[in-house]
């Protein structure tokens, strides 16, 4: 089990042990770090999506039959479920993105009720029990590689043409079109985007917990997703990786409360609501600006539509 | 056949419509998606389940108590998740955000106190008596519920048309600012919108627990993707709009389940939903406006 490198260096052993008493919490920290990413970047175009745990159940689903029946390799279940999440948020997003953002967050509604009752009724996926027995090929590195790639990525992407494009589209859209940026084109690609992200997410997921479950995709999941998003700041993309981290710390914490009578399970929704209530009253742009260490800036509370922006400082 | 379709369609229109109603006119008034709204439905029909179980109340006192209790929840969720973001630039946004909490919360709630199972209405909770009208069989209940929503909908229209408290409403829905500088009670007209519209909610809720016998607090889910469909279908923010597309969606259902089969009853609404975006974004009786800025 250990490396010849325990022995000599007694940080190595901590960490191995450390690893080893926390996988879990380390593994779902990574995981719910990615389905906040897969958020954040529809955010960032100053859309809410709530169908990101649909596209999750789309991935999870895809990857697990192809790894079961087809005995596909990991890296390419991951492609292939992040790939049909996209292709389905496409035809989703085309006709709906054209409208107002309201339309969106009705859609995507929709869209996940009707995800959660195809899988419940999809008998060659076994139905209402869902998959079970699926191989546990993830391991905590595949989630941590996934995870670095995306942050790379969200790192380029805020000085990239298409970053000061979202900035734009999320201060004032009529603005950004009147600008010449083609409004319609980035929102459908950030949506289209978020679903490949959630989709992945969902392939990790899968291959993680041996089992598939339809009823893990429905409503109180994509709540989840905009929790570990709205809370850490929706502003940066370090936000989603902060508040996945906080949030998903924070049951093993209460578990230790339980003399408070508080009860970890059914109590979860209700501080999960608590406080994405109380971030989105008081701290609107997460907690991640209590950290704005900055000289100069002072904080600002509205969250979008600033007349100062990145863009035009530099 | 076809009559029978029709009389169930009506009846389980009437309570969609009567639950949609309460989402387009806090869409209509404020321009916010008021997401909470499904679980007021929901703890609206546990307040009267709770009331005709344990308190052995009659049915209809049980009602308004709901439609009271509703109300005040609406007032709560004004207060609490809306008003402190009213000065906000995005207050669209951040109201959904903030609604979709309470409704955790509320669900959260419900879940703690009433517990994750379907509860019931007593059996004596309505004498079972059917009628024959024509080819069709129809049970008191369903007249009651039928009769019950629409007079419920004509008050709220009545009211919206003819009260100067209406109009107050219709003010504020076509320019807010305008209705300020003209004297509108602005902040009195929101509240009573939110008061009317979540008590319209909470009575959907009473009767739709009546009427499928079954009370959980996941009851308001399916339920919500319906009433926003059919507040699509009918135009965001038009009440005559919110009834029509609550009757269209009921039979549309009724008569679907019966080609198709009851598993694919609740991908009809998606299914109408989406149709609709595609086709004709405003709805029915939309307007077609220009506004985003």
């Amino acid at each position: 089990m250990c490396c010849g490198f325990c022995g000599r260096w007694g940080a190595m052993n901590w960490l191995t042990e450390f690893y080893n008493q926390n996988s879990t919490i380390i593994n779902f920290i990574g995981l719910n770090a990615i389905l906040g990413l897969s958020l954040y970047i529809t955010l960032s175009a100053g859309l809410l999506s709530l169908a990101n745990a649909g596209f999750m159940g789309i991935g999870a689903y895809t990857g697990a039959l192809l790894t079961i029946h087809q005995h596909w390799p990991l890296w390419g279940s991951l492609l292939a479920g992040g790939l049909m999440a996209a292709l389905l948020a496409l035809p989703l997003g085309l006709p709906v993105l054209r409208l107002r953002g309201v339309f969106l967050a009705i859609a995507t509604i929709g869209f996940g009720e009707v995800v959660r009752l195809f899988f419940i009724n999809w008998s060659f996926a076994g139905g209402a029990l869902g998959i079970v027995g699926v191989p546990q090929e993830t391991r905590w590195w595949h989630i941590y590689l996934v995870l670095l790639a995306l942050l790379f990525f969200f790192w380029r992407l805020r000085r990239s043409r298409m970053g000061y494009a979202l900035e734009a589209i999320r201060q004032d859209e009529p603005a950004a079109r009147t600008m010449g940026i083609n409004t319609t084109f980035y929102k459908v690609l950030t949506f289209v985007l978020g679903a490949f992200i959630a989709g992945v997410a969902g392939v990790l997921q899968a291959h993680l917990r041996f089992i598939v479950d339809p009823g893990d995709y429905g409503f109180a999941r994509a709540v989840d997703i905009l929790v570990y998003a709205v809370v850490g700041g929706m502003n940066i993309f370090i936000g989603p990786l902060l508040g996945a981290g906080l949030i998903t710390v924070l049951p093993e914490v209460l578990r230790h409360m339980k003399s408070w009578g508080i009860q970890p399970g059914p109590d979860r929704q209700l501080i999960n609501g608590v406080v994405l209530l109380l971030v989105i009253l008081f701290l609107p742009r997460g907690i991640v600006s209590l950290f704005d260490w900055r000289p100069g800036r002072r904080p600002r509370w509205p969250l979008f539509r600033r007349a100062e922006t990145r863009a035009s400082r530099t | 056949m076809a009559e029978q379709q029709i009389v169930n369609g009506l009846f389980l229109g009437s309570i969609y419509a009567l639950f949609a109603v309460g989402y387009t006119l806090v869409f209509g008034i404020l321009d916010i998606l008021n997401l909470a709204h499904q679980a007021v439905f929901m703890i609206g029909a546990f307040v009267a389940l709770e009331l005709v179980l344990y308190e052995h109340w009659n049915i209809f006192p049980a009602l308004v108590a709901a439609m009271l209790a509703g109300g005040a929840l609406g007032v709560l969720l004004y207060y609490v998740a809306f008003k402190p973001l009213r000065r906000r630039p995005d207050t669209y946004f951040s109201g959904l955000i903030s609604s979709l909490a309470m409704a955790t919360i509320f669900e959260a709630i419900a879940l703690r106190v009433w517990g994750a199972r379907t509860s019931r209405f007593p059996l004596n909770t309505f004498p079972d008596r059917s009628y024959q009208i024509g080819n069709a069989s129809v049970t008191l209940l369903q007249i009651v519920i039928l009769v019950v929503s629409l007079l419920l909908m004509l008050g709220l229209q009545l009211m919206v048309r003819r009260s100067r408290l209406g109009k107050g409403m219709r003010a504020v829905a076509e320019n807010e600012r305008a209705a300020r500088i003209l004297g509108v009670d602005v902040e009195r007209v929101i509240i009573v919108s939110f008061l009317i519209s979540s008590a319209l909610g909470a009575a959907a809720g009473v009767l739709y627990g009546l009427s499928f016998n079954s009370v959980s607090p996941d009851m308001g889910r399916s339920v919500e993707l319906k009433g926003l469909s059919i507040i699509v279908l009918g135009g965001m923010g038009s009440i005559p709009g919110a009834v029509l597309g609550g009757f269209l969606l009921g039979i549309t259902e009724v008569a679907s389940v019966a080609q198709l089969g009851s598993s694919k009853r609740d991908a009809i609404a998606f299914i109408v939903l989406f149709v609709i975006l595609l086709i004709r974004p405003r709805g029915l009786l939309g307007r077609a406006t220009v506004r985003e800025v």
